[in-house]
């Protein structure tokens, strides 16, 4: 008999980005907690960009969900602490990698501001999602989505989105 | 702006002991993202290149969102019906505490008013002034005493990290790059420099903050920023121009003539259909 708390797990486990189809919340670190309360469960969400447009489909989506499945729910977003790419697993990088786009390098937190703006392109060593060359180079820092940048690959010649380290 | 993300507690931690100390601290942040997000937002399919046009409005979306959340804050503390929308939309002009700089339009001081008189070395001369600026105040801000404050910093500040080398790098592109974008770069850079001087003089708000241990002291920003400045004004090639006497005082509520026209576009829709939902 499983409990409250891991039926919502479950349920919400298919859950994926509206923007990118091929992870899921919990493996983007979006879904960050499920505690069971005194009429349901209470399920926190943290946001990713500020103005990310999919966060409030991210939090209907999680509404909807658990509503279909018949378990009272409370949707809480909490800001601290701040979400990072850090958090995505090994697996939802290969997934973004397979779905072609390059997945997050490290964000060099503990980087002061100052070594960071001094540091211009590249930033980072990006490989190709298609043909894994490093002979890449940015085309612009600000692509499709808020935490996207658009790169071109330099051998294959083919134009891709790197998730930016955030 | 939906009510349903307004609803949302900023979850985590206590209602805040300071009360209502700082509101007027959180509506200076917020007015500054969202006239410069507005503003910025003029070039969004207007670009002079497609890459930048969708740059300019990803860095809109961020400062829009960032004003979201300290909207968010500022209502949650001032209670009595304030939401995100009422201040964003409902304030009129000498209620709105950003800098001047920000709300001054595309264009340098004698030129029109046309959509195609706008510079985009005006826009990124801006952005940079602003970045360095905000790099270093989130970054500040991320130890407040205020942990909502805090918590909201901490993402702001990955944002402008990334605001600020977007500018950098068009600042010496364009600095150092051909006659025309040199001269117009370095027109950007003598007309708006005057307005940074706004950054360094204290108001009530922030002079409470600082005391409170909510805001940062900006007198201990500007060694700083005046070596990102330089260092980056240097690898373009463009030089600082002297000014000193003149400080607008946008922060105080006494902005330019051009901030009403701003918020008549941005506040139109929503006044004229209070309420409205899609």
């Amino acid at each position: 008999m499983s409990t409250l708390v891991e039926r919502t797990w479950a349920t919400l486990a298919p859950l994926t980005d509206p923007e990118i189809p091929v992870v899921s919340l919990r493996e983007l670190g979006i879904l960050r907690e499920v505690a069971e309360t005194a009429d349901g469960v209470e399920v926190v969400i943290t946001p990713t960009y500020t103005g990310c447009p999919a966060m409030g489909q991210i939090e209907d989506d999680v509404k909807a969900c658990l509503a279909q499945a018949g378990i009272p729910a409370r949707v809480v977003t909490r800001l601290a602490p701040a979400w990072t790419t850090d958090w995505m697993s090994d697996a939802a990088k290969e997934k973004l990698r397979a779905y072609g786009i390059a997945p997050p390098g490290g964000t060099r937190l503990a980087e002061s501001v100052v070594q960071f703006v001094r540091r211009r392109p590249p930033l980072d060593e990006v490989a190709c999602p298609r043909c894994g060359s490093t002979h890449t180079v940015v085309s612009s820092q600000f692509g499709s989505t808020a935490c996207k940048a658009l790169y071109k690959c330099l051998d294959c010649q083919e134009p891709f989105d790197y998730f930016k380290p955030y | 702006m939906n009510a349903t993300q307004a609803s949302a507690p900023l979850g985590g931690s206590a209602p805040n002991a300071a009360g209502s100390v700082g509101v007027a601290y959180l509506l200076h942040l917020a007015d500054n993202a969202v006239v410069l997000g507005q503003r910025n937002a003029e070039w969004c399919g207007h670009g002079p290149i497609l890459e930048e046009d969708i740059a300019l409005a990803n860095v809109s979306l961020d400062h829009i969102g960032q004003a979201r959340l300290l909207y968010q804050l500022a209502a949650a503390r001032m209670g009595g019906g304030a939401s995100e929308d009422s201040l964003a939309y409902f304030r009129d002009e000498t209620a709105f505490r950003n800098y001047t700089l920000l709300e001054l339009p595309h264009h340098g001081p004698l030129v029109g008013y046309a959509a195609s008189d706008r510079d985009y070395a005006v826009t990124i001369v801006r952005n940079f002034f602003y970045g360095a600026l905000m790099v270093l105040v989130w970054d500040a801000l991320t130890r407040s005493a205020d942990t909502d404050l805090a918590a909201i910093a901490a993402k702001s500040l990955k944002e402008a990290r990334y605001h600020l080398h977007h500018a950098a790098d068009w600042v010496v592109r364009l600095g150092d790059g051909t006659d025309e974008s040199h001269a117009r770069a370095q027109a950007a850079v003598d007309h708006l420099f005057r307005y940074t001087e706004e950054f360094w003089l204290p108001s009530p708000a922030e002079t409470e903050a600082v005391a409170s241990g909510i805001g940062v002291e900006v007198a201990s920003l500007r060694a700083a920023w005046d070596a990102l400045v330089d260092e980056t004004l240097a690898e373009a090639t463009l030089s600082r121009p002297a000014v000193r006497g003149y400080v607008p005082e946008g922060k105080l509520g006494r902005h330019s003539e051009h901030l009403g026209y701003l918020l008549g576009e941005m506040q139109g829709l929503a006044r004229a259909h209070p309420g409205a939902t899609w």
